[in-house]
């Protein structure tokens, strides 16, 4: 296989991926009748066009930021979660229990016990996983896949029979104390002056960015990360140097699972201010496309997330104001998974062709 | 549980157990290849998506087998192409098929029918419809295995049969024929066969179309025979439960029956939650038995498996010395 | 064998297979640059050449398994295009590699028939290979169990199910790569008659080693190689071993490393009744014992996988054992339960491991993040309790790098984009650079270029002569002698003794690796 520039490597390839999978898309709108330019007018508007659109595709990047890291800190200890789904709906059952017990006085309070909560549940949620693959052999993929589905099993359960106050309906839990409402960017001094305060985008994105922060630290600065990454590498290479597998499947995988679950505060406590089914609405998911257009690396991590919050954003506008379905946004990101993730070969085979006759262009 | 439950409860674990056991197959001669495939959920997603479309467009049922196979299969294609020639990460191409079936069914289906991501209701020639078994009447008032012939083994759809019987054709294939012999070798020890002189991308890409074939008619049977029509993500894991049971069977055909006739048997119960109630005497949470099947999952692949040795070559792509 | 009836033949017959001119380059590598050669029917050649001479890469052209970028292929007087394995096997090669290409839960039987089945249908495949199976063991010494299983069987009898795969398909040129580096002596010299045999039924044979004694031994010509060039072609009769190995290395092979003789002092590491059981409950080590001083090089002798891995691997902190094992006078753990290679390291022990791929570097690192691979909880490489000093890392990587002459000397170069003999480097640095008081070093010269090899035997010789006790563990008996202050064999998990490498020579230690006990009895 051709050797390619290392910036095309990291830029080029992501980028001509993406396209790849939005041509395909907009095939698929085409043959089902619709029209891409229009669609792409009303993604871009309804996206990016306003503050109210702002606010939203800000919101879902945030949700996106947290999954992306989860998934790329297990995989730079060579373990693939795909379990971030079930991690977040249980950091969400986390943060409800936490915002639930005390009459939270202020947010400045209530968040960083809701963070503890959230992050303890989603590693807790990822240990068992994890404690299999290191002990028992036991795929991580598939069990993680597993308790996605036993997650869901028992949110449904628990908000149906035990969390659901009486006298409700809808199987959720009771609304939030108002002490523990995370200020959103409409009620963010400076910020207020451009987004109205009814958006969804609030706090949490703040502590996103010191995430992708302290997952950059943690990996290329700590001699955690370091470990994490050697075993990630070389299993043999790590007993040698005496790093045991069993602590780093562990470790990684409960800072993994952590980081999928504190996504929960941004949509559990920033948003819905209670917890429904299904919280997660397939974010979990979506931090795998993140993770992989974003070369696993934090920064790469952020604008893939900002990407997808534009596409998330912009896909249900789309669903909302023209005949094509929601659901374009799944065969995008199947799309873009695809292409970064299995058909990376092929991206980079054609840009070598490129770049070879560029070469002899220029020679 | 008396008698007549039992044989209910029964009948209707063999309806559940088909498609586990066509999608159980179908990895089985992915495996086998050396090509890991997670995407099993998503071939039979699109092809029950496909026939339930074609069959009510139709009218025949046939005319949607045929769609469901042709278009589990093009994701097969896609797999192998991502897996054998561009050597990539299997697992991920199986999760992005999974989605991209998740996305395309539902935008094909709302922009045929307009009915909420659906295909219309099927009736008569439209779908499988049951087949009754020679002797049925003559054997019905034998005791105890009448009734189970007539109501376990008979009135099932073809498809129902055909999956029993791709079992032994299976193995018959596997361990009685050069292809079989190949296709084994390949999973095992790819350049064993490439030094032979024999091309392991053919070989893989075989086993991978067998793939996408079987998972069509997995498909197929879920949209078409099981229920009538196509509803958003009706497969809901049984992918993931079928290649948990190709785990559980050590990749053997008939330790793959046995375990998605165990995992069918486990479905059938959830359905029922009443008949638990009356065996044991508590009540077990429908959700406690919606995730049965994922936490069995979870226990087999914990251990219970004993030693299953996947394939050695398995998950790893080819690529001749140096 | 017999040269004047070769000569006879040259003239009247054609060679049975001949190149023309074959180059091959991947990438800026040239493998193979204008290579010819001519081998006579019913001739043994050797194909002699150090790793990396472009030995195999030939033989892979020559097995359809590379396309050559230039050059011509002539078997029996017939140009002959060889674009995949299939088409060798119609020519009429066959070839066994270094690396058997076994199924290894199929039977032999199932091996041989793969590929050239008959018919769709397995049945009768496999009882007209029986049959034939049955023949060729009777008529060249090639017995096997054909319904065993290829991972009950002995390595030795798995390469004799590689040379019946290959005359089963009617090979009449039988190309071998390395065939004895996995074998014991008295395997190879099975091997040997087996091949004598096939001379005899009129086979030509191309015999790819790098060791001088098999060319001697069995070849009737003999081609070199050297940086994928062919340096010569000359009749074995009329060569000595000295003039081969000029022609490989291109100069003369500095065969003893200037040293003085040791001076031991106390005791570094004792072993005693050590044993060791894999995973599939095989004993490998059988109760070994062993002391080595300070300042004195240990050398093992012995085939690969008779214990020497698994010892180093126990000492090393990743392989669990039972018995015991005293370092200065203190008994370490080797449950496992409390140690590992970190604290293997905190004793003083430092480990060059064998597989250096595998084991010895992160192929994916930067070569100053492999720098401190082992020890990167020391508290010299830390910046605070949170945070590693990258920059000092890299700066203390660049005076390595210098010491010990790895080129290029760039520290933010990955470890795999290095030589082999550069690699190797960069372990010994980290390694010798932490002084320890026992230093395990196992194949330290494996896929190393000529030059680094004289670099890396003056180290190990520098860090006995500063007071310091070396474990080398070597499959080269040439560096075990050369090395060693004393040696010990090691035979199936057991040390068939220790001799004195003044006192002994390789035939000695060569029967005693062979499990033959100095006495001239079996063990």
């Amino acid at each position: 296989m051709d050797k390619l520039p290392r910036w095309a490597d990291v830029v080029l390839v992501p980028l001509i991926s993406l396209l790849m999978a939005a041509a395909i898309s907009a095939l698929v709108i085409l043959a089902i009748g619709g029209d891409p330019v229009e669609a792409v007018k009303v993604m871009v508007t309804g996206a990016l066009g306003s503050a109210y659109g702002w606010g939203y595709t800000l919101y879902y990047a945030t949700s996106f930021i947290f999954t992306g890291l989860a998934v790329s800190v297990a995989y730079h200890a060579g373990q693939f979660n795909i379990g971030g789904e079930g991690q977040a709906q249980i950091g969400g059952l986390g943060v409800a229990l936490v915002c639930l017990a005390l009459p939270w006085p202020h947010w400045t309070i209530a968040l960083p016990a809701a963070m503890i909560g959230a992050g303890l549940f989603g590693a807790a949620w990822a240990a068992i996983p994890a404690y299999l693959a290191a002990k028992r052999g036991s795929h991580i993929v598939i069990t993680t896949i597993m308790f996605n589905y036993i997650a869901s099993a028992l949110i449904v359960y628990l908000l149906v029979e035990v969390l659901r106050p009486a006298g409700q309906m809808d199987p959720a839990t009771a609304r939030f104390p108002a002490g523990a409402k995370l200020p959103t960017f409409g009620e963010i001094p400076g910020l207020s002056l451009f987004f109205s305060k009814n958006v969804p985008a609030n706090v949490t994105f703040f502590v996103a960015l010191a995430a992708c922060w302290g997952v950059w630290l943690l990996l290329w600065r700590t001699r955690l990360g370091y470990q994490i990454r050697a075993y990630g590498k070389s299993e043999p290479a790590a007993l040698y140097a005496g790093i045991s597998p069993t602590r780093m499947i562990m470790v990684s995988m409960l800072i993994s699972g952590g980081l999928a679950g504190m996504m929960a505060i941004n949509n559990v406590m920033g948003e819905a201010e209670r917890l429904l089914q299904n919280s997660a609405e397939g974010a979990g998911f979506i931090g795998i496309a993140v993770a992989l257009m974003g070369r696993n690396h934090p920064i790469g991590v952020f604008l893939a997330a900002l990407l997808f919050g534009f596409l998330y954003q912009g896909g249900a506008e789309m669903g909302l104001w023209t005949t094509i379905p929601i659901e374009l946004r799944l065969l995008l990101q199947g799309l873009v998974i695809l292409f970064t993730g299995a058909l990376d070969n092929m991206v980079r085979m054609m840009l070598g062709i490129f770049f070879r006759a560029k070469a002899k262009g220029a020679a | 549980m008396d008698y007549a439950t039992l044989l209910q409860v029964l009948d209707s674990t063999l309806r559940l157990a088909t498609p586990l056991l066509l999608a159980c197959l179908a990895g089985l001669f992915s495996e086998r290849a050396g090509i890991f495939d997670i995407g099993l959920e998503g071939k039979m997603l699109i092809a029950g998506m496909a026939s339930g479309a074609a069959a009510a467009l139709s009218g025949s049922v046939w005319i949607g087998l045929m769609a469901g196979i042709g278009a589990s299969m093009m994701l097969a294609a896609i797999h192998g192409v991502a897996s054998i020639t561009f050597r990539g990460n299997q697992l991920i191409s199986g999760v992005a098929l999974n989605f991209v079936a998740s996305g395309a069914t539902v935008l094909i289906a709302q922009s045929l029918f307009s009915q909420g991501g659906r295909t219309p209701p099927l009736s008569g020639a439209a779908r499988f419809n049951p087949i009754e078994l020679p002797f049925t009447e003559a054997i019905k008032s034998v005791p105890f295995i009448g009734p189970f012939y007539a109501d376990v083994l008979s009135g099932h759809s073809a498809l129902v049969y055909a999956a029993l019987l791709a079992v032994p054709v299976t193995w018959w294939v596997l361990y009685r024929t050069r292809f079989g012999l190949r296709l084994r070798a390949v999973g095992e020890n790819p350049e064993s066969v490439d030094t032979a002189g024999v091309s392991v991308i053919r070989l893989r890409y075989t086993a991978v179309a067998i793939t996408g074939l079987l998972c069509g008619l997995a498909g197929a049977y879920m949209a078409t025979g099981l229920q009538a029509g196509f509803g958003r993500e009706m497969t809901a894991g049984r992918g993931y439960i079928a290649l948990a049971a190709l785990i559980f069977a050590k990749w053997r055909p008939w330790y793959a029956l046995w375990a998605t006739l165990l995992f069918g048997f486990l479905q059938a119960l959830a359905l029922r939650p009443d008949v638990i109630e009356r065996s044991f005497g508590v009540a077990i949470p429908v959700p406690a038995l919606d995730a049965l099947p994922y936490i069995l999952t979870v226990i087999v692949l914990a251990g219970f498996v004993g030693r299953a040795i996947p394939p050695r070559a398995g998950g790893q792509p080819y690529v001749k010395e140096r | 064998m017999n040269p004047a009836q070769d000569t006879g033949r040259q003239e009247t017959a054609a060679p049975a297979i001949e190149l023309r001119g074959i180059s091959k380059a991947f990438g800026p590598v040239q493998a193979n640059k204008d290579i010819s050669i001519r081998v006579m029917p019913g001739t043994i050649h050797g194909i002699i050449g150090e790793n990396g001479a472009g030995k195999s890469t030939l033989m892979s052209i020559l097995y359809g398994f590379y396309k050559a970028d230039a050059g011509e292929i002539i078997i029996h007087g017939r140009p002959t295009q060889i674009p995949d394995s299939q088409a060798a096997i119609r020519a009429g090669i066959g070839m066994v590699f270094q690396h058997f290409k076994l199924v290894q839960n199929f039977t032999v039987l199932e091996n041989i028939i793969l590929g050239v089945e008959e018919g769709a249908l397995l049945r009768p495949s496999l009882s007209k290979a029986r049959d034939s199976l049955k023949h060729l063991a009777e008529e060249y010494e090639l017995d096997v169990d054909p319904d065993a299983r290829i991972e009950e069987l002995s390595v030795g009898h798995q390469q004799r199910v590689e040379i019946l795969k290959a005359l089963y398909r009617q090979a009449d040129i039988l190309i071998l790569d390395e065939p004895t580096g996995v074998l014991t002596p008295a395997e190879a010299d099975h091997l040997f008659r087996i091949l004598d045999n096939l001379r005899a039924q009129g086979k030509t044979i191309i015999l790819i080693t790098h060791k001088l004694r098999e060319i001697m031994e069995i070849t009737d010509t003999v081609s070199v190689m050297r940086r994928g060039e062919m340096t010569a072609t000359v009749k074995t009769a009329e060569t000595s071993p000295e003039q081969l190995a000029e022609l490989m290395v291109g100069r003369k092979v500095l065969l003893h490393v200037p040293k003085g003789p040791a001076n031991p002092g106390a005791t570094v590491l004792e072993i005693e009744n050590l044993r060791v059981v894999d995973q599939d409950k095989v004993e490998r080590i059988k109760g070994i014992g062993l002391t080595i001083r300070a300042g004195e090089i240990l050398g093992i002798a012995g085939v690969s996988g008779n214990g020497q891995s698994e010892l180093l691997q126990v000492l090393g902190g990743y392989c669990r054992a039972t018995g015991s094992v005293k370092i200065n006078g203190q008994e370490i753990d080797l449950t496992g339960k409390h140690s590992d290679g970190q604290s293997r390291r905190a004793r003083g022990i430092a480990h060059v491991p064998e597989d250096r791929h595998h084991h010895g570097l992160v192929l994916d690192f930067a070569a100053w993040e492999n720098m401190i691979f082992g020890y990167h909880n020391a508290p010299e490489y830390q910046k605070n309790a949170l945070v590693m000093d990258n920059a000092g890392i890299v700066e203390k990587t660049e005076g390595a790098m210098e010491r010990f002459d790895v080129r290029p000397p760039i520290p933010g170069l990955p470890a795999k984009s290095f030589s082999g003999g550069n690699q190797q480097k960069i372990v010994l640095a980290r390694e010798i650079e932490r002084n320890p008081d026992l230093l395990l070093v196992g194949q330290p010269t494996r896929g190393v270029d000529i030059g680094a090899i004289e670099f890396i035997h003056k180290r190990i010789v520098e860090l006995r002569d500063a007071g310091k006790a070396v474990l080398l563990v070597s499959v080269e008996l040439d560096e075990i002698l050369s090395l060693s202050d004393r040696i010990a064999v090691m035979f199936d998990g057991r040390i068939m003794g220790e001799r004195l490498p003044a006192e002994t020579n390789e035939r000695e230690l060569g029967l005693m690796m062979a499990g033959v006990t100095g006495s001239g009895e079996a063990a």
